[in-house]
């Protein structure tokens, strides 16, 4: 590779242009986004929370742990309809973390892949893709429940 | 700018005597949208899958392409196509059905203006005279190659651009009527250490003003001297900061500049800054641009269309965008 390219006059150029790009692109405004998410994101806790009343007044004899579990199975349901009706992506355009961070978002990140890459079939298409987008989640998710596990093990270790 | 010269000057008229432009749904709804030939508003095409529906649109814009200059596909010699999927195969799996040469071309969204300037240099070495140069995109294809799936819910940064459903072919012949491509700039790549995949027009910009400065040192033009400039794909933000850049080489880029992608879509399209992909700056030449030379409104344009070299596998390793242009200047000669 030459010297030329990655000499300190490039690099001094690159600086002052990543400067320049970062004072003039527009950025999403934090408010609005933040007030969006808190709309949409509570607005879906509160259907939840709505629903789990429901069922909770309809059989009065189901524990908590029950209705709970229905309610997320109703949510999820609801999400992937919606991603294959295919105004999901519409209501997250809008909502961001709102809707990403509930179970409707981890539905609609396994529905969507499933439904796009059914084109190449069963096996090489939609059960080897299924957990492309939600793969990081579900990774993190083990290995950072273990990790807190580990620690409060040790802590009780040493206080009880 | 090298200091070498980059600029090809044909003296034979290679001249683009027909043009065909096929775009999507929304690109047919844009500001554009009557000047396309066609607007599928089926994004399969009628195909089973998005990949085919992009095959279906090349094949139709190179077949209409050909018809319109009173051809038949065995009158060509050459296709120099290109697209942005993986090994090129929108192109490819058009050519076989074919009975022609193919060249397959990968510039990104630059790929139409190098499939001219290729084509325009063999019409102009007398090689051949039937060429046709097709390239084209789909929002849907480059979407999973590129980003998510389709209908997974993700935001997205008000500076990132929209990949335009769209193609485009021109064929090229030194008989017949229509602008000649008098010079063709084959650009540098170019990296100005942009990593920021959705911001394309900010690593783009320093790439299409390094070709502009090489077309008019080697042409001895100045920017008064074109009817109209036209990048690729710059889109909204790109475009300014190539004003920017060309001010501060002490380079007006006044009314006639614009940019292919951001004439594509309006705002409230949502489609953020504009459009891109290796369609957009080849569907708007084919039927804005064209259209506009062949009234007489423009007589004299230079197209700079511009590509983002990167692939994802190079973006998540951390490599910044290596980006080229390059030009060609269509001329209405006698």
């Amino acid at each position: 590779m030459s010297e030329e390219w990655k000499s300190e006059g490039v690099i001094r150029r690159n600086d002052r242009y990543s400067k320049y790009v970062k004072a003039i692109t527009p950025r999403t405004g934090m408010f609005t986004s933040m007030m969006k998410a808190f709309a949409i994101g509570g607005l879906t806790c509160l259907i939840g929370e709505g629903i789990g009343d429901i069922i909770s007044l309809s059989f009065p004899d189901l524990s908590t742990d029950m209705v709970g579990a229905y309610t997320s199975m109703i949510l999820v349901t609801v999400a992937i309809l919606f991603t294959g009706l295919g105004f999901y992506d519409v209501i997250a355009r809008h909502g961001g973390a709102g809707s990403f961070l509930p179970i409707t978002g981890f539905a609609n990140a396994m529905s969507s892949a499933a439904l796009e890459f059914k084109s190449e079939g069963l096996i090489f298409g939609t059960s080897s893709k299924l957990f492309n987008v939600v793969g990081p989640v579900v990774v993190n998710g083990v290995v950072w429940s273990t990790l807190a596990g580990i620690i409060r093990y040790l802590i009780m270790l040493f206080t009880v | 700018m090298s200091g070498k010269n980059q600029t090809m000057f044909f003296n034979n008229n290679p001249r683009i005597i027909s043009g065909m432009s096929v775009v999507g749904k929304r690109e047919g709804e844009g500001p554009l949208g009557k000047y396309f030939d066609e607007v599928v508003l089926d994004a399969k095409c009628g195909e089973k899958t998005f990949e085919k529906g992009e095959q279906q649109m090349f094949h139709k814009v190179i077949l209409g392409a050909i018809e319109k200059a009173n051809l038949t596909p065995h009158d060509i010699e050459v296709l120099l196509a290109g697209d942005l999927l993986n090994q090129l195969v929108s192109s490819s799996y058009v050519a076989r059905e074919l009975p022609v040469s193919y060249l397959g071309l990968y510039n990104a969204c630059s790929t139409m203006t190098e499939c001219l300037a290729l084509g325009a240099s063999l019409v102009d070495g007398g090689r051949f005279n039937k060429i046709a140069c097709a390239t084209g995109s789909h929002f849907a294809t480059a979407e999973r190659q590129y980003r998510y799936p389709l209908e997974y819910g993700c935001q997205r940064p008000p500076y990132s651009q929209w990949t335009a459903t769209a193609a485009g072919c021109s064929i090229l012949s030194s008989d017949g009527d229509g602008p000649a491509i008098t010079h063709a700039t084959l650009g540098r790549v170019v990296d100005y250490g942009i990593n920021d995949l959705n911001n394309m027009g900010a690593a783009m910009a320093p790439a299409a003003l390094d070709t502009l400065l090489a077309v008019l040192t080697d042409t001895g033009m100045d920017v008064s001297d074109f009817d109209a400039i036209f990048t690729g794909d710059l889109g909204r933000l790109g475009a300014e900061i190539l004003r920017d850049l060309a001010r501060e080489q002490g380079i007006k880029l006044g009314q006639s500049y614009s940019d292919c992608g951001e004439m594509l879509f309006v705002r409230e399209q949502n489609c953020y800054c504009g459009g891109s992909g290796a369609g957009c700056s080849a569907a708007v030449l084919n039927s804005f641009i064209l259209r506009k030379m062949n009234e007489g409104e423009y007589n004299r344009v230079l197209l700079l269309a511009t590509g983002a070299l990167m692939s994802p596998t190079t973006s998540y390793q951390g490599e910044t965008i290596p980006c080229v242009s390059h030009g060609v200047i269509l001329e209405n000669v006698l």
